[in-house]
């Protein structure tokens, strides 16, 4: 059951991504390029993403516990830190530089493009020594405190 | 590379986006940000569920193929075939939306439909710099 549900949420997610164009970097790169041959397909994506979730969250989120699962697991972060700062940074130049994000990137597996063989594992590379500079810093115990923002 | 602007197409694949987000959210109780999906199948799988997370991978791999099967024809994509680019957009990619707490789906669409601050203020600053990157790539040093 878990599976099948996550597996068709998958097939959803990544149809979305291919019917609205956003599995193709070069329809991001254009979303990013004002100055050139703009396309502002990626905000009608937001838009159709962000209106359905904003609703759909407010039913769900009113149950008291999901359908396959103990409890809901939403960020409580409330803070703004240098690693939200420098991360959304990073993030944005390497989008920009190859038009992926790691939803399109993933999808995009099986249409076998060259440099998305490079990009995948690059990726995972980076979430990789993020995860480890993440938690180096981490107090003995592993426990986030509450108030995460010294850094 | 010019595209065309595709408002219908483009306003209904987010729909499709933001019915499997609240899907998500409604079975499993989770955020549909890819990268934390990601970083699930990696060691040391603190992140919990790597079924569930594998399940959903399967999917979206499957996507463009149920796609090409349905239309008769296979997504069209232009991907760079620079070596040294894309390895190094995928490595900014990977450890920015791991040191940030998420990518376009987590902060950008979860986050925002949440009004999270962090997830507002997350976005706006990877649209800035995605910006400004095409902007000097396609502009300055390739104009």
């Amino acid at each position: 059951m878990r599976a099948a549900v996550n597996f068709i949420a998958g097939l959803i997610f990544g149809l979305g991504l291919v019917i609205s164009g956003m599995a193709n970097p070069a329809k991001v790169q254009n979303f990013l390029d004002l100055a050139g041959t703009f396309d502002p397909s990626l905000i009608l994506v937001m838009f159709g993403a962000v209106v359905v979730t904003l609703i759909g969250y407010r039913f769900v989120l009113r149950r008291p516990r999901p359908l396959l699962a103990e409890r809901f697991l939403v960020p409580t972060l409330k803070d703004f830190d240098g690693r939200l700062v420098i991360g959304a940074g990073l993030f944005g130049i390497g989008w920009g530089l190859s038009g992926f994000c790691p939803g399109p990137a993933i999808t995009s597996l099986l249409l076998l493009a060259k440099g998305t063989f490079i990009f995948v594992p690059a990726m995972l590379v980076g979430i990789g020594l993020a995860r480890i500079l993440t938690q180096a810093s981490l107090p003995a115990g592993g426990v986030i405190p509450a108030a995460s923002s010294e850094d | 590379m010019v595209t065309e602007f595709t408002p219908i197409a483009s306003m209904l694949g987010g729909i499709l986006v933001g019915i499997s987000a609240v899907m998500l959210m409604a079975f499993n109780g989770r955020i549909a940000g890819i990268s934390g999906i990601v970083g699930r199948l990696l060691p040391p799988y603190a992140g919990g569920d790597v079924g569930g997370a594998a399940s959903f991978i399967l999917g979206l791999l499957a996507a463009p193929l149920v796609y090409a099967a349905a239309t008769g024809a296979p997504f069209a994509q232009n991907v760079s075939g620079n070596a040294a680019l894309m390895a190094g957009a995928g490595v900014l990619v990977g450890f920015g939306a791991g040191l940030g707490g998420g990518c376009t789906s987590g902060h950008g669409v979860c986050g925002i439909a949440r009004l999270s601050p962090r997830s507002v203020v997350a976005t706006a600053i990877f649209m800035a710099t995605g910006f400004a990157t095409v902007f000097v790539m396609r502009h300055v040093v390739g104009g």
